[in-house]
């Protein structure tokens, strides 16, 4: 039962250790819809979380629901309606864009002439037309990250999961993956992204995550966050603290704590 | 201390990093396996020393006779045309290997003196990769036969030194002649048809000749004894090095560090600008597809299948280092061919060479299609079980076997179907295997490591060499005998078992 989900990912007392814990015990929900990042300092838990939320890693413990299915009791199920996207490109460099998106279209089963359409419409959104049926190894960073980005998308998911994104763009590129991003949260979609370059988050995230040694230690929209750090007005987000200051001081009252 | 700068300085550098280099090939990265590389190192050379003394021990006192020195030069030869392979590998590499050039190519240092060291490194290497393997043989003859043999080790000095020059000389006539991006392939594919090309045409020869594989009959034979020319030709020179003749040991290696040092003073002041066009070629377009093709009605399976054959067809490095396992079938192709025509009872020995070639070929197949993804996170999040990934994979591999041996086969059916069935079977049993291996020892890499793949896992190597090895002596008794075939057939299980046994865990993936 999927249809209704309101909640595109349920995450409850997620665990995963390897010499010591990365994720200790996370609960995280991101409603259908939404535009989330994931942020917190080197060695969070973040692209563990992530990788576990893709069905890359195995959890010692705990659940996960992508859109209502249970990711770890059916992954082929979850992993249908969700698309995974890292800082490093996965493409092949012998295939073209055009034969690349057709060998995705084909693992997640996209009817052909659907797949072909969406293909060919991605590629123009994203400026790869006139490089789609030019092998991918002589790309820059940028047009192979928006091979990868195209790639994602051809398949229509209803879940996107991003690490760290925009690492390495330039500003042009860097643009056109966050207009493409913000356009499929705007048809519906959900997005759920780590991310180091807070600004990005604080312009296009409903809602920010903060994690710290595993755990989810602050949550809800910028202004929420201020509040928690204790660097906000209750009034309104303009002139509160950045996300920046607001993030720091809420990492730096977590390890006091700790 | 040397100057900085200097080609001394730069020679250290090279040293230094040549050696870690080995050390992590060696002991995959781990320094604490140091100890027992070490005491296999020793047992190794122990062991050859011993094969060393079984094969040639009663040769130490050879006379000079036109015999003896075909022999020898003809051994000498196809070690040499090794190194000039080896040789023309690593100067490709060199060329076109990022690494540390753009740093070095952006320095103020005089770029000559690092690529004059470079060269120069090869020629060492292919001289240091070469002892190990000589220096048991001359060992014994000299222990055997007399200090004159020691001339063997400069003989062996002046081999890396004209591989190397000829090397480097070949690779930089191709990159004028076809360009820096045609000239990666031509030169891979110039090196694998150079290394294998005399053990071939010896074994053509000798089945058109005498219907056998071995390469012996010729060169004993009355003809080519005939042919020789007379013992003061300069022909013998490094025969005559090797037997311990001062003069010809002196001017074998005078000419040949002549010639490296003419190579280096060539090539090393360019070398720096046929490397910058080399990394052009990354930055380039190197293919355009003919024309779109519309999307094909596929599933899961199907796509990864596909994805496999493209890739492997369009990559020519890949096509090139899987070419050498294919040059060796030509002998076997030969012979069958003759056979038709004289109707022998040679085809006893295809069978074990075809299913051997099976094997190795399967390994490296299936190394690239199972460890070697490119994409490994795309795959793994596709809404397929991984089983099905890893049987979409594992057709890909046996796809490519069948339309490699299913010709060769054939053939032999129609000239012995018993034998064909014995090898159908052995190929099939032999590709499964390597196959299963490469699955139980996979670790995650890019294609690009296809040349390093054999340092990952040393046990996968060793097992996947000694499964082809078992399942082609299997194959090579059950063509005379079924019954007795079964105790190769054991031998063989039993490497599979162990390797099983040896293999890590599985992925941590779900």
């Amino acid at each position: 039962m999927t249809a209704f989900a309101p909640f595109a990912l349920e995450i409850n007392a997620l665990v995963k250790s390897f010499e010591r814990p990365a994720v200790d015990g996370l609960d995280l929900n991101v409603r259908a819809g939404e535009f989330y990042a994931l942020l917190g300092p080197n060695g969070a838990g973040k692209t563990t979380t992530l990788r576990m939320i893709a069905g890359l890693l195995r959890p010692d413990s705990g659940t996960i629901r992508v859109a209502g299915v249970d990711a770890l009791a059916d992954p082929a199920a979850a992993k249908r309606v969700m698309a995974w996207i890292s800082d490093e490109p996965m493409i092949y460099d012998k295939l073209t864009p055009r034969e690349y998106l057709e060998f995705v279209a084909g693992l997640w089963d996209v009817e052909p002439t659907l797949a072909e359409a969406r293909a060919d419409e991605l590629l123009g959104w994203l400026g790869l037309a006139p490089h789609a049926r030019e092998r991918c190894e002589g790309f820059s960073k940028g047009m192979r990250q928006k091979v990868a980005l195209a790639g994602a998308l051809v398949h229509d998911p209803r879940v996107i999961i991003l690490d760290e994104p925009l690492t390495g763009l330039d500003a042009g590129s860097a643009r056109q993956v966050k207009s493409v991003l913000r356009e499929r949260v705007d048809a519906g979609g959900t997005i759920i992204m780590t991310t180091h370059i807070l600004e990005v988050a604080e312009r296009m995230a409903d809602r920010i995550g903060v994690i710290a040694h595993g755990r989810l230690i602050a949550e809800g929209t910028l202004e929420e966050l201020r509040i928690a750090a204790g660097k906000g007005t209750s009034a309104g987000g303009h002139g509160g603290a950045s996300l920046e200051d607001t993030f720091l001081a809420l990492v730096a009252e977590q390890a006091q704590a700790a | 201390m040397s100057r900085p700068g200097s080609a001394v300085w730069f020679a250290r550098h090279e040293s230094r990093l040549a050696w870690r280099d080995w050390l992590a090939m060696m002991t995959a990265g781990r320094r604490e396996r140091l100890r027992r590389v070490t005491i296999a190192f020793i047992a190794f050379v122990i062991f050859m020393h011993a094969v060393a003394y079984g094969m040639i021990g009663r040769y130490a006192d050879a006379a000079l006779d036109t015999s003896t020195l075909i022999a020898i030069t003809a051994s000498v030869l196809l070690a040499w045309l090794l190194m000039v392979s080896q040789a023309m590998e690593s100067t490709t590499r060199a060329f076109y290997s990022r690494s540390d050039l753009d740093l070095i190519l952006a320095s103020p240092a005089a770029v000559e003196k690092v690529f004059a060291v470079r060269i120069a490194t090869v020629a060492f290497t292919m001289a240091m990769m070469a002892l190990p393997l000589a220096a048991p043989f001359i060992n014994v003859l000299v222990a055997r036969g007399g200090w004159r043999w020691l001339g063997a080790y400069g003989l062996i000095v002046a081999m890396g030194a004209t591989a190397t020059a000829l090397a480097v000389g070949l690779t930089v006539a191709l990159f004028r002649a076809i360009g820096p991006q045609r000239t990666r392939f031509v030169a891979q594919v110039v090196a694998a048809v150079i290394g294998a090309a005399f053990v071939i045409g010896l074994q053509v020869a000798a089945i058109l000749s005498y219907g056998t594989l071995s390469r012996l009959s010729v060169l004993q034979s009355d003809a080519m004894i005939a042919l020789a020319p007379g013992p003061g030709s300069v022909l013998w020179w490094p025969a005559r090095a090797a037997l311990g003749d001062g003069m010809a040991l002196a001017g074998v290696l005078a000419a040949s560090l002549a010639l490296l040092g003419a190579a280096i003073a060539i090539v090393a002041p360019r070398f720096g600008d046929y490397a910058v066009a080399a990394a052009g070629t990354d930055r380039s377009v190197v293919a355009r597809a003919q024309r779109p093709v519309a999307f094909r009605q596929t599933s899961p399976q199907r796509a990864l299948r596909r994805k496999e054959w493209t890739l492997l067809q369009r990559d020519p490095w890949l096509m090139s280092q899987t070419l050498m396992q294919m040059l060796y079938l030509i002998p076997p192709a030969v012979l069958l061919w003759r056979g038709f025509d004289g109707g022998t009872g040679a085809y006893k020995l295809l069978v074990p060479v075809l299913v051997m070639a099976a094997g190795q070929l399967a390994g490296g197949l299936a190394w690239l299609a199972i460890s070697g993804e490119d994409a490994p996170d795309l795959v793994a999040t596709a809404p397929v079980p991984a089983s099905f990934i890893v049987r979409a994979k594992v057709e890909a591999v046996l796809g490519v076997i069948a339309i490699v041996f299913a010709p060769l086969v054939a053939a032999l059916a129609f000239a012995s179907p018993w034998h064909a069935l014995v090898t159908s079977g052995g190929i099939v049993v032999a590709t499964a295997s390597a196959t299963a291996i490469q699955l139980w020892f996979r670790t995650q890499g890019k294609r690009s490591q296809f040349r390093r793949r054999q340092v990952s896992s040393r046990v996968a190597t060793f097992m996947e060499a000694f499964s082809s090895i078992g399942w082609a002596a299997t194959a090579a008794v059950a063509a005379a005998s079924l019954w007795l075939a079964i105790a190769p057939a054991l031998m063989a299980l039993m490497v599979l078992a162990g390797a099983w046994f040896m293999s890590p865990r599985p992925r941590n993936a779900w």
